[in-house]
């Protein structure tokens, strides 16, 4: 099957506007004879369930947290960017459409971009109407900042907690719409397959985490809102429960799955700190805008700080390597997250890491801190020489900006990064890839729906930071409300979708058929065991760098784990109960799936782009010695992989992408 | 307006209200016995006044009973109601790691202040009314008619040890209950702002005072008798 | 260290439950106290036993799933967490830890230390939220300007996590302090005053029906919040109802 991405005709600025004016829409009163299943809670899943029930459909929504507000969007920390500018500092929709293009590597698709750009001031006017408690300065207006891999202030804030106050925002319109009667919320639900009839999705087999009943559901269309696919790596700064099993199925039932090796790695995160660990937490990248990022020049001071004799602190200004400030100095410590994660990586493999492991870098405070001090005293007219005063006066303006950030850092590391600079390194963060769409949010497989981080449309090889939550929101509150009636209206004579059909009855079969495999097979290791074996192959050789050889051999080592996990997994209890070892087996089995065909995806494309780094493709020479080297000749496309039954097997179907409003060019920092 | 007594937040507001009425009439009784300590005949006339004058007896008296008996009901009805919104309780409560011992316990210091409170009215009101509106003596004239009988009759209460004593545990109990409740009681009306601390530093002064200068009261009247 | 875990188990909601004993061995204090869990129950599977369940998911204190009573408090004895940010340092080699679900009739047991909140979800869709559509179609964001201090007390109040420590805390399991938290969010934004009259009247009503007991303001529920929610909130709801019960 050719991949048609539906994208509207004529010029870019305008492609939005024609094709609202022009596409089918559902009167209200058939609104009402018409179901949709929307899959996910988060800022996407939430979104879009609310609009679409305020539409008029009868939504039913589903999600495996016990309320729609713990979907992992609440972690988000940053901000949501959005063209508004209010700062008066340039700013502009075509300049957001080029910053998150160019942010992307040159790998997103221009018109879903440019829409993206074009929707984002209403995502503000419209949270700020619901209550979304932004960050405001002291005439009312509200505050901006700045993230990584721009040069404007657009970045709309709720102190360390932006995604949470979005996510609470999207959930009391759903609520709502629950009181309303025109949402009905399956919570503690997990989505294990989709059903598809004559060629559409009409509904969705679920298990209660409660009770293990095995649940049909039918609708006119499944909207999946479900996130990433990150946990494949074990660790990551992922929710424990985030996974790919409802994007999975979808996959195998026909929808195409797009540039699964994209994967963000955040450069801010707590490092390891031991075998136990079970998941990562990131430090928003809003602590790039006043920290400084910094290694030591020697190697015997590395040592030092390595065996505790000699305080980070102590290390004297011209004996500290201020890497991406010297590598970038255009950008300097806000370059983008690709790049700023690939020059920790690059400095702790020449050894010059800073923890017990080698696996950190300083985030240092000390000079911002200074600098807001000396500010606030000479607004105080007190004396800016005192440098207690100065100190004390500049923690508090950080204390101000970051302390939820500082608090959970103390909690975690047990040091206080007000006096000693924050240990760091990057994780798993971010999937850029996900479910393949068209520009109507459509799958491959004919009303089935991808929004949000489940999908791959927007953000092209590498996501810039605050444009996730600015995705989720406008998928789901002003893309997919439109484009799915333009679906649906084909649906207003369809009638109710019965459950009591073949194709309900083979899903809910192949369901069982799963869960009985995993609760009858009682092996040898845990499920835990598989993945924490599954995220070391991932780290290891599908990570930050990635080779032929690595990805050849993770290839096949994934392919031998999943039979072992086939074979030797082992889930206590029963499925008629609350059996969180059953869930995670299933959720398991399907990242034993991906990471092949991720590593796969990593292995065909022989260029370095965004969070795809290939040591292969590198420049050789010139000012960007070293730098990624994209290959936009052979490989300016979308690789969407449709399902054979194995991984490997996996066929690639190309989405070309055609620049037309922005000059491909090399992405530089410098 | 029409049951708001059945919401939790309406509870609470006329638990606060009642114990702002409460607290009010301990200041005024506190005013009136501290009388004794100074001058006998100050608070004989004082207190003749308050055993005979009609708007206090027949307004004001019913008013505080009906507080006084509506601050216990509802209290109970509180607590029972608070209790059954917990099935099993903790095998392991650390409750003074978050919350001070007196503000978990008001059931209890006020079940010791209603204990106290009968036995108040076994001493004083009771006999009162019966030498009033049973024998029908409303002179309040001790019984050889030379003076007024209410300083005599308070000093002759106080001379036994276990009164006082039960007296000034009674008082300890009511500090206790103050010392959440002043505070408590603004909190339930909605009154938290800027003069919170302020207030907070005042009511315990109050909840602490108060009850302190009664037994001081007690003890004066047992040793001076 | 080397621990006495006692753990609430209880196989679901009919089953009577009971706690149990068990050892952990070579626990380390830069553990957060749910690895420590995911040691306890890789021994248990290990040793054919069913692990311990317990509700958790984004392990960095801000999805308010995680819902443990530790050693008698909400989420253990650290202040400004919750469990998952809890870190075995803060216990010492050789004690004894109790382990308990947090208990309201509001909140009954799914199965050992997991229990069920949607008390919570019920009371938001009550009036948790400003009524205006999803359109985009609204005014300008900075059209309505608004005072920095009543944004940041909102913020403050928006900082909830529903997690439900409020009510596990509070000796009479009242949910006054996350309910005030919504109704104080809206009451302090201009979006949301238009409202503010049936939206407390309906939030409370809801809060009363699902069992959770009234507020004696103890103050507990402040202490053990994650998020440090202030007591103010629970004054401002108080009067917010008594003004809208007036108005009718």
């Amino acid at each position: 099957m050719a991949l048609d991405s539906k994208i509207p005709e004529g010029p870019i600025a305008d492609k939005w506007t024609n094709y609202k004016n022009n596409i089918n829409l559902v009167n209200p009163a058939n609104k009402r004879n018409i179901d949709v299943i929307v899959v996910g809670t988060g800022l996407a899943g939430g979104s879009a369930a609310a609009t679409l029930a305020e539409l008029g459909y009868n939504v039913k929504a589903f999600c495996f947290q016990d309320s729609p507000r713990r979907a992992h969007s609440i972690a988000a920390q940053g901000g949501i960017n959005a063209a508004k500018n209010y700062q008066g500092d340039g700013d502009s929709v075509y300049r957001l459409f080029y910053d998150t293009v160019k942010g992307g590597d040159y790998r997103s698709r221009e018109a879903n971009v440019y829409r993206l750009a074009e929707v984002s001031a209403n995502i503000i006017d419209q949270c700020v109407a619901q209550g979304v408690p932004f960050a405001r300065e002291y005439g009312g207006y509200l505050d901006n900042r700045s993230f990584g891999g721009v040069l404007v202030s657009r970045t709309f804030y709720a102190a360390g907690q932006t995604g949470q106050q979005l996510l609470l925002g999207a959930y009391s319109a759903m609520n709502r719409q629950i009181g309303r009667g025109k949402i009905k919320m399956y919570n503690r639900h997990e989505m294990l397959d989709v059903v598809v009839v004559d060629g559409k999705a009409r509904g969705i087999i679920t298990r209660n985490l409660i009770t293990g009943e095995i649940e049909r559901h039918s609708a006119h269309a499944v909207v999946l809102g479900t996130g990433g696919y990150g946990n494949v790596f074990f660790l990551s700064t992922n929710a424990m429960g985030s996974n790919v099993t409802a994007a999975w199925k979808a996959h195998k039932r026909g929808a195409y799955f797009a540039n699964p090796c994209y994967t963000q790695i955040h450069p801010t995160c707590i490092p390891v700190s031991g075998e136990h660990q079970s998941k990562l937490t990131l430090m928003s990248e809003s602590l790039r805008n006043d920290g400084r990022i910094w290694v030591p020049k020697h190697k015997k001071d590395v040592e030092a700080i390595r065996n505790k004799t000699l305080k980070p602190k102590d290390i004297k200004e011209e004996d500290r390597d201020y890497y991406l400030e010297r590598r970038y100095p255009a950008f300097g410590n806000l370059v983008p997250r690709d790049v700023a994660s690939r020059a920790a990586k690059e400095r702790c493999d020449a050894g010059y890491g800073v923890n017990a492991t080698g696996e950190a870098v300083f985030l240092d405070f000390a000079s911002a801190i200074e600098r807001y001090g000396k500010e606030q005293a000479t607004v105080r007219h007190l004396d800016i020489n005192d440098a207690a005063l100065v100190k004390k006066l500049g923690q508090e303006v950080v204390k101000n900006k970051y302390g939820n950030l500082f608090q959970m850092y103390e909690k975690i590391v047990d040091q206080n990064p007000y006096e000693t600079p924050m240990m760091i390194y990057p994780a798993v963060h971010y999937t850029m890839g996900g479910i393949w769409v068209d520009y109507n949010l459509m799958t491959t497989v004919p009303g089935l729906y991808a929004i949000g981080e489940a999908n791959f449309s927007d953000h092209g090889a590498n996501r810039l930071g605050a444009s996730a939550l600015m995705q989720g929101l406008a998928d789901g509150y002003f893309v997919l409300p439109y484009t799915i009636g333009d679906y649906l209206a084909a649906d207003i004579r369809t009638g109710k979708i019965p459950t009591d059909t073949p194709e309900f009855d083979e899903a809910e079969k192949n369901v069982r058929d799963q869960i009985n495999h995993l609760i009858n097979n009682n092996g040898k290791y845990s499920v835990d065991h598989f993945h924490k074996k599954l995220g070391k192959i991932m780290w290891n050789k599908v990570g930050m760098a990635r080779n032929v050889k690595g990805l050849t051999e993770a290839i096949q080592e994934i392919k031998e784990l999943r039979a072992e996990f086939w074979k030797d997994v082992k889930v206590p209890g029963t499925n008629e109960e609350f059996n969180e070892e059953l869930a995670k087996a299933g959720r398991v089995a399907d990242f034993l799936e991906l990471g092949e065909l991720f590593a796969k995806d990593a292995l065909h494309r022989e260029e370095s782009c965004g969070g795809h780094f290939r040591e292969d493709a590198v420049e050789e020479s010139g000012e960007q010695k070293g730098e990624a080297k994209r290959d936009d000749e052979n490989f300016a496309y979308v690789a969407a992989w449709e399902y054979k039954g194995e991984p490997s097997e996996a066929v690639l179907h190309k989405e070309q992408l055609e620049f037309k409003d922005i000059e491909l060019k090399q992405r530089s920092y410098k | 307006m029409s049951g708001i007594l059945n919401s939790s937040i309406g509870r609470k507001f006329a638990m606060a209200l009642s114990a702002f009425f409460l607290m009010i009439f301990l200041l005024q009784h506190f005013a009136i016995n501290s009388l004794s300590v100074f001058s006998a005949d100050a608070f004989n006339e004082v207190s003749h006044f308050m055993g005979t004058n009609w708007l206090i007896q027949f307004v004001m008296q019913p008013i505080l009973m009906f507080g006084v008996v509506f601050h216990f009901v509802m209290g109970f009805v509180l607590e029972i109601r608070n209790r059954k919104a917990r099935h099993i309780s903790y095998a392991k409560n650390n409750g003074a790691a978050n919350s001070t011992w007196m503000s978990r316990n008001m059931i209890y210091s006020g079940l010791f202040i209603l204990i106290f409170l009968i036995i108040h009215f076994l001493d004083f009101w009771f006999p009162e009314i019966n030498t009033k509106y049973i024998q029908g003596d409303m002179s309040g004239l001790l019984a050889d008619g030379e003076g007024y009988r209410y300083f005599e009759e308070l000093q002759h209460k106080f001379e036994p040890v276990w009164r006082v004593a039960l007296y000034c545990v009674g008082f300890v109990f009511l500090a206790l209950h103050l010392l959440h409740g002043f505070n408590s009681a603004f909190q339930s009306v909605g009154a938290n702002n800027k003069y919170t601390k302020g207030l907070k530093g005042f009511g315990k002064a109050y909840a602490i005072l108060i009850p302190l200068g009664f037994i001081v009261i007690a003890l004066v009247h047992h040793f001076n008798h | 260290m080397n621990l006495t875990l006692k753990i609430w188990r209880q196989k679901n909601a009919n089953d009577k439950g009971g706690l149990v004993d068990y050892k952990v061995t070579d626990v380390s204090p830069d553990m957060s106290f749910l690895e420590m869990l995911d040691v306890l129950n890789e021994d248990l599977i290990n040793k054919n036993e069913e692990p311990v369940a317990f509700d958790h998911d984004c392990r960095e204190g801000i999805c308010g799933m995680c819902s443990l009573y530790i050693n008698g408090e909400a989420h253990g004895p650290d202040r400004g967490i919750t469990t998952c940010q809890l870190h075995m340092r803060m216990f010492k080699d050789g004690d004894t830890i109790y382990i308990e679900p947090f208990r309201a009739a509001a909140f009954p047991v799914i199965k050992d230390l997991v229990v069920d909140r949607s008390a919570f979800d019920r009371i938001q869709h009550a009036g948790g939220f400003i009524s205006v559509n999803t359109s985009g179609n609204t005014i300008d964001a900075n059209a309505i300007p608004v005072n920095k201090h009543d944004a940041d007390k909102a913020f403050d109040a928006a900082t909830c996590i529903g997690c439900g420590a409020c009510v596990a805390s509070c000796k009479n399991s009242s949910a006054m302090l996350f309910v005030s938290a919504k109704v104080s969010q809206f009451a302090l934004l201009p979006q949301g005053k238009i409202e503010a009259t049936d939206r407390v009247l309906n939030m409370v009503k809801q809060m009363d029906e699902e069992g959770f007991g009234n507020c004696t303001n103890t103050g507990a529920c402040e202490v053990e919040c994650p998020k440090g929610i202030s007591l103010e909130n629970i004054a401002r709801m108080n009067r917010e109802y008594l003004k809208a019960s007036l108005k009718g």
